[in-house]
């Protein structure tokens, strides 16, 4: 078996090298990132604004940048909303917006062949330009989001990964997605909506992703269009904060039901990160790499706890979050978590084992063309690649930065990095 | 603008992109479909059993589901785990799923890595041997996947009571996972005959999508799986014996963890048999008419307009061996009752029956599902999930084309035809109500 392995280290280098990103940015400073695909007459475009997530709530306590997004597509000034979702479905384009952390963002899924393309496109530029932000519309959103929230705190994930978020980020932006409440809901009002979309969705601070059958020319039209009478400048500043040192806390919460639910984890890892690669081979050996994974082998193949445990990481501009997460019988909270706890605590003391090290290698670089190999999937990676400006190539230094790795790389990293009495817990269904 | 594309899109379909497509059932029984897509340097393989939750004996339910965890864990030449440590170690992703008809194991990897991948599925073909203490362990992971999915969670209790309350056969009845008290019950023993029963190259169907040489691949295949024998299968179920048409049924719970109740409203109705037929290929129109986008009658009548939904779905597998249900499934708004949705729901079944549906109606729904089928060639998974799904449900992976082109053939009158077959004695009506605190 092991020249099975050897395969696959050798794959990705040729494999790759086809991904052919072009990249320019237009006179207003929008950048634009294409991968010609004309294999299949589809159009995948993804719009992101930088500075216009909920990051960057004029209150903390509000929603403001996720009803703005999510009003968008919600009708324009000359297309109410009934009529503007008929004209998408008539032609079967798959208009969407939603707000993230950082920025908020429009995509659309098209026939590329021109009656098509040409009508979505019209309708991506309206709802970008002229939303209608209906102040009907805007109370049934808002009753609607007050019911779904209440709706998904029955849920323990939810509500464990929202407690999370506030034990990890107490006082920092990355908190305000987690501060969702029925007040907060209901705080916000449609002149918050206009002041937000007016000031943070601009040429300036666009980042438009395309993928599929359009050439250059084609693209390069394709993105002034989309935007064309939006304003040319942001009025606001898009700067984060660094995230304080983290301070472990703890909470323990009742909730009906069979299970608990358990979230562990702390502030850890930027975009840019100098030890980027390093966290996240390692993470793939803790337990981002399912079965492969120690907390997976010990707290699901020896005890038996859990469907699933999974540890994740979440860079972002500043430090975004190493989250381990999983769900157990209530009665197996405290010994699953002991054993979680333990797991954790050899590997950052010990690091990888060479064996190990040589299994993240083989998976992450021989998987690394499954990644992208939809031009949905694609497309997400341009936009990443925009909105954090990283190179055109790193699509191919990603696979080879990981090969490069060294067991000592890994244990010295996390060693420095992570300790487990930073860790924030949160256990949901606390017996 | 766009004008230009379609030449070069023209030009490139000539080309060998989506090549070809071979099929070959190998003489002991095994079917074997190849699709080569050179878009990108993968492939995806689904070997799929014909074995699911209908298959099951009472006292038994959850047997398919759980061999299917079984699977991973060893043969004599591939100890316990060893499975995803390889395909993993290949750069690959795999898992599997249980279904009501099927058992689905795949893998999505590297194009080069396939025939290893393939190997280590014929292994597990015939050789598979886990030990008691393995399947012990595993069945606590089972009985929590139970509680994750089902006890926990809303959705998952009332798609369990649909199912309960649609039907009186004890294998239609029972839930994917089976009931909690059999997952405490089943034996390794059981597993063990329900592996040496159903697992065969006769009762299989391998679909292959990918950047592969469709006619190596085959070769490679024969050379893999051509000598497992054949075995005799087991009969399987009788589940026609439930005439579509009694009382209607009514069911509730009241230990959901949930804010606002779920509702669903579920008629039996046909499945397709053959495909020239007319009903089936209406109810699935029927079913995107409703809720199949976002200005279909659900989403703008009743989540935007009256506002008395938060959310609605409907749900209807034509492709289904037993009886299937015609859902709708929905959560009433703050201050809507769970009854006052259903009248609603009913209300919009009752509109369509009486009066039909509008030729614009007709068309976008009809758009949808032309782009649809450009839509799903992105993914190769998504394709070999429809030429998998046709096999093993009876047809064959060539009826793809037919079925498209019947389902833009239904009519406004065949829509409401399929609308009035959802009638009280067809329908089961299940409301899951938040449990009492």
């Amino acid at each position: 078996m092991k020249s099975f392995i050897l395969a696959a280290a050798l794959l990705p280098a040729a494999a790759f090298a086809d991904i052919n990103i072009q990249r320019w940015h237009t006179p207003q400073g929008t950048q634009v990132l294409l991968v010609e695909r004309h294999e299949n007459p589809i159009v995948d475009v993804e719009i992101s604004f930088k500075g216009a997530g909920s990051v960057f709530n004029p209150d903390s306590s509000t929603q403001t940048a996720e009803f703005t997004a999510a009003l968008l597509t919600d009708g324009t000034k000359s297309l109410d909303e009934e009529a503007f979702n008929r004209r998408s479905n008539d032609i079967a384009a798959d208009i969407a917006s939603s707000s993230g952390q950082e920025t908020a963002t429009v995509s659309l899924r098209s026939l590329s062949q021109s009656t098509n393309l040409t009508a979505a496109l019209a309708l991506l530029n309206e709802s970008l330009t002229a939303p209608r932000f209906d102040a009907a519309v805007f109370a049934r959103r808002k009753q609607q989001a007050v019911t779904a929230l209440k709706q998904r705190e029955t849920t323990p994930d939810f509500t464990a990964e929202r407690m999370f978020t506030r034990l990890i980020y107490p006082h920092h932006p990355y908190g305000n997605s987690a501060n969702i409440t029925v007040a907060g809901l209901e705080k916000v009002s449609l002149d918050d909506i206009r002041a937000f979309h007016r000031s943070r969705y601009a040429k300036n601070n666009a980042v438009i992703a395309i993928v599929g059958d359009v050439t250059r020319i084609q693209a390069e039209k394709l993105a002034a269009a989309a935007l064309d009478g939006l304003p040319d400048t942001t009025q606001t500043d898009s700067r984060i904060a660094p995230v304080d040192k983290p301070q472990a806390r703890t909470s323990e919460m009742p909730f009906a039901g069979e299970q608990a639910h358990i979230v562990l984890g702390m502030p850890l890892i930027q975009r840019n990160d100098p030890d980027y690669y390093a966290l996240v081979a390692g993470n793939y050996i803790l337990g981002g790499g399912g079965f492969d994974s120690r907390l997976m082998k010990k707290l699901r193949d020896e005890k038996g706890y859990t469907y699933g445990v999974y540890s994740i990481l979440e860079p972002a501009s500043q430090a975004g979050p190493l989250r381990i997460e999983y769900s157990t019988q209530k009665k197996n909270a405290r010994a699953s978590l002991a054993n979680a706890r333990s797991v954790i605590e050899t590997f950052i003391a010990q690091g990888p084992t060479e064996e190990e090290l040589k299994q993240a290698k083989a998976n992450i670089v021989g998987g690394f063309p499954l990644r992208f190999d939809s031009n949905a999937k694609l497309v997400k990676y341009l936009s990443l690649i925009g909105v954090y400006n990283l190179p055109d190539d790193y699509l191919q230094r990603y696979p080879e930065a990981v090969s490069k790795l060294t067991v000592q790389q890994i244990k010295d990293a996390w060693r420095r990095r992570v300790n487990l009495s930073d860790f924030s817990t949160v256990v949901v269904g606390a017996e | 603008m766009y004008a230009k594309f379609l030449i070069p899109v023209l030009c490139l379909l000539a080309q060998p992109v989506w090549a070809q497509t071979l099929s070959q059932t190998l003489s002991n029984g095994l079917k074997v479909i190849v699709k080569e897509d050179r878009r990108a340097p993968v492939a995806v393989s689904q070997l799929w059993y014909k074995v699911g939750s209908i298959d099951e004996q009472t006292g038994k339910s959850g047997l398919s589901h759980a061999l299917e965890h079984m699977m991973f864990k060893g043969t004599p030449s591939v100890p316990s785990g060893e499975f995803s440590r390889r395909v993993a170690a290949l750069g690959g992703q795999n898992n599997a799923y249980t279904d009501r008809s099927e058992t689905v194991y795949y893998e999505h990897i590297a194009a080069a890595n396939l025939p290893e991948v393939l190997k280590l599925e014929a292994d597990r073909m015939r050789n598979l041997n886990f030990s008691n203490r393995d399947f012990l362990n595993e069945m606590n992971v089972i009985r929590e996947e139970r509680r994750q999915r089902t006890e926990d969670s809303a959705a998952g209790k009332m798609w369990e009571q649909v199912f309960l309350s649609s039907f009186t056969l004890p294998a239609m009845r029972a839930s994917v996972i089976g009931y909690m008290q059999d997952l405490h019950t089943l034996k390794a023993a059981d597993l063990r005959s329900w592996y040496k029963q159903f697992y065969a190259p006769n009762n299989a169907v391998l679909v292959i999508v990918g950047d592969v040489d469709a006619r190596a691949t085959l070769q490679t295949v024969e050379n893999l799986f051509g000598n497992i024998p054949a075995k005799p299968l087991p009969k399987r179920n009788h589940l026609a014996a439930e005439p579509a048409e009694r009382a209607p049924a009514y069911a509730e719970t009241e230990s959901a963890v949930t804010h606002r109740p779920l509702v669903a409203l579920s008629f039996r109705v046909p499945a397709l048999k053959q495909t020239s037929e007319r009903l089936p290929y209406a109810l699935d129109v029927l079913s995107d008419i409703l809720a199949g986008h976002s200005s279909s009658r659900l989403d703008s009548r009743l989540v935007r307009g009256k506002q008395m939904l938060l959310s609605a779905d409907t749900s209807y597998d034509m492709l289904s061996r037993e009886m299937p249900l015609f859902s709708i499934t929905a959560m009433p708004s703050e201050n809507v009752s769970p009854q006052a949705a259903l009248n609603a729901l009913r209300a919009e079944i009752r509109d369509i029956a009486e009066h039909g549906v509008s030729e614009d109606e007709l068309k976008r729904v009809k758009a949808w599902s032309a782009a649809a089928e450009v839509y799903e060639k992105d993914e190769m998974s998504a394709q070999a999930d429809m030429m998998g799904r046709l096999e093993i449900r009876g047809f064959s992976y060539t009826d793809e084309a037919e079925i498209r082109r019947r389902l833009q053939q239904v009519s406004t009158d065949d829509v409401q035809q399929a609308a009035k077959l959802l009638t009280e004695r067809r329908s089961s009506t299940v409301i899951v109500f938040p449990a009492r605190q």
